[in-house]
């Protein structure tokens, strides 16, 4: 069908005129539509300012904890401009620009469940449950990128005790706010919410589950996770909750959101592990942030004398 | 009108400079360190979008110069192509390079191992000899028809680039999802254009032999 050849019959010539000029309107209208969905995204950023949300205020009386993983801090720059948190959308950079009108006051917490004293707490009373400690930990994204963060906060068993838990609790399960009016690019995400995550009561209880309001000599930044969080640093980032507002003591093991999503990739456990590839990519080394080099990925993260006696026994393997 | 501008040399250089503006934002970027917290990543990222980007322009320069009779856009054809060709190289340098530096036992581990990076790594291989061909006498020593037959390679190489972003993302597939409907259309095209041309000539294929396309320029 070359144009050049006069004699033959071309496709477009044997097309009624009318036809044709309606299909090419219908290409110029698929080409705006193409560059509409493309720049629709971005077109908010060039004229957001700086946002009517929560912003991060300096925490006092900040306690300085003895156990500091050595490794070089990541710049603070890095840690707020570099996140996963789905509710503000999927790419990196998104939820440093969309969560900047997150509206993170008045908060509570709901803490139920098997508990014989479950508790409404705002951030006024988390703040009180215990001393303030700066922690640095080393913190391992599941895509195999990591960075060490000086998180602020205090060991998740003090409120566990406040709650008083009854035989019955085996886990407990944590959810994420999730409203779509603060969070509007929640639905494409790809994944169901609210987030929920979960832990065995031995790792809830294990001294390095930090229940963790700031970083950095701060409050926490809103793509950080604020108000409170959980940081749980033998684990991939994930398991990590952020912007926690239920704490449900059971007694099942409950469902856990990237594990819904894919039950092949993520398990309940998803303690950080070298020698337990993910279907997709290799676990065996990770690039932490300002580092050229990949460097090898630490059993348990680093923190196996803390942590590895509570997995005795299991077949890692399976339990991923 | 269009069609002098379309023809001009000037056109040409324009169009070449225009499809060297990604590459020119990424040093720039480089330069002012707006590589974002992961620059290798970034770069990886980059090269990999504007690779499907140019496959994708390259695969509409038939149905645009057909649907729209603008013949003469087949002078960017080769042009496209290549950039296409040039982003890929530069992304699969950025792996091999930046990402897994030189390291052959993680990359050949990782092209055996996890189908993503073995989709892609086929699509580039399939990308090279059309790079090499793509010169007029490549097209004389083939034949125009085993040229182009080679040349709908690029087909396979576009389909590969889907499935290696789609596999890699985590849950959102709303952009690889794009790049599929858009090599969708411009594959389903080609098909509904071939199918109807086989039922035209059906009839006139028992008494005469069916005059199949020569030209290269038909792909």
């Amino acid at each position: 069908m070359s144009e050049k050849k006069g004699s033959e019959l071309t496709y477009s010539d044997i097309t009624p005129k009318g036809a044709f000029a309606s299909r090419r309107n219908f290409l110029f209208g698929m080409a705006a539509t193409g560059a509409a969905v493309g720049g629709w995204k971005y077109l908010p950023r060039w004229f957001s300012g700086p946002g009517k949300g929560s912003v991060p205020h300096p925490l006092s009386g900040v306690a300085k904890w003895p156990y500091d993983a050595t490794d070089k801090v990541t710049p603070e720059g890095d840690v707020t401009t570099y996140n996963n948190f789905y509710e503000f959308g999927t790419d990196k950079s998104d939820p440093s620009q969309n969560a900047k009108n997150f509206q993170t006051s008045p908060w509570e917490v709901s803490v139920e469940g098997e508990v014989k004293k479950p508790l409404k707490l705002s951030m006024d009373d988390i703040m009180k449950i215990a001393p303030l400690e700066e922690r640095i930990y080393r913190h391992r994204c599941v895509e195999a990128w990591s960075i060490v963060v000086p998180w602020i906060g205090y060991s998740f068993s003090h409120l566990i005790q406040k709650a008083e838990p009854t035989p019955k609790a085996k886990y407990v399960a944590f959810q994420s706010y999730y409203d779509t009016r603060q969070m509007p690019l929640g639905p494409q995400a790809g994944i169901a919410f609210p987030y929920v995550e979960g832990l065995r009561m031995d790792e809830a209880m294990n001294p390095l589950t930090l229940l963790c309001v700031g970083m950095y000599g701060e409050t926490l930044p809103n793509q950080d996770g604020a108000p409170v969080r959980m940081v749980i640093p033998w684990k991939y980032g994930f398991k990590s909750i952020k912007s926690l507002v239920k704490i449900r003591f059971v007694k099942d093991m409950p469902p856990t959101t990237w594990n819904i999503e894919a039950s092949n990739e993520y398990g309940f456990y998803a303690n950080v592990n070298p020698n337990v590839d993910h279907p997709r990519w290799s676990q065996a080394k990770e690039r932490r942030l300002g580092e050229f080099f990949r460097r090898p990925t630490l059993m348990f993260n680093g923190y196996a004398d803390q942590v590895a006696s509570m997995y005795a026994g299991m077949d890692l393997r399976k339990n991923f | 009108m269009i069609r002098k501008i379309l023809l001009s040399k000037w056109t040409k250089v324009a169009v070449f400079t225009a499809c060297l503006v990604p590459f020119g934002v990424l040093v720039w970027r480089a330069t002012q360190g707006e590589l974002t917290a992961n620059p290798i990543e970034f770069v990886e990222h980059w090269t990999g979008d504007w690779t499907m980007r140019f496959l994708i322009i390259t695969l509409c320069i038939t149905p645009v110069r057909k649907l729209l009779k603008i013949p003469e856009l087949i002078r960017f054809r080769r042009m496209l192509g290549l950039f296409a060709f040039f982003y890929v190289c530069l992304h699969f340098s950025s792996w091999v390079g930046l990402d897994r530096f030189f390291n052959l036992h993680d990359m050949w581990a990782d092209v055996e191992k996890r189908k993503f990076i073995t989709v892609g790594f086929a699509g580039f291989l399939l990308l090279i000899p059309l790079a090499l061909t793509s010169t007029k006498g490549w097209i004389r020593r083939l034949g125009g028809k085993r040229w182009q037959l080679l040349h709908r390679a690029i087909y396979l190489a576009a389909i590969a680039g889907v499935i290696h972003y789609a596999w890699l993302v985590k849950s959102d597939e709303h952009k690889p999802l794009q790049y599929a409907a858009m090599v969708g259309v411009l594959l389903l095209w080609r098909i509904v254009v071939w199918a109807r041309k086989r039922w035209q000539q059906q009839p006139a294929a028992r008494s005469i032999s069916a005059k199949e396309p020569t030209t290269a320029e038909t792909a």
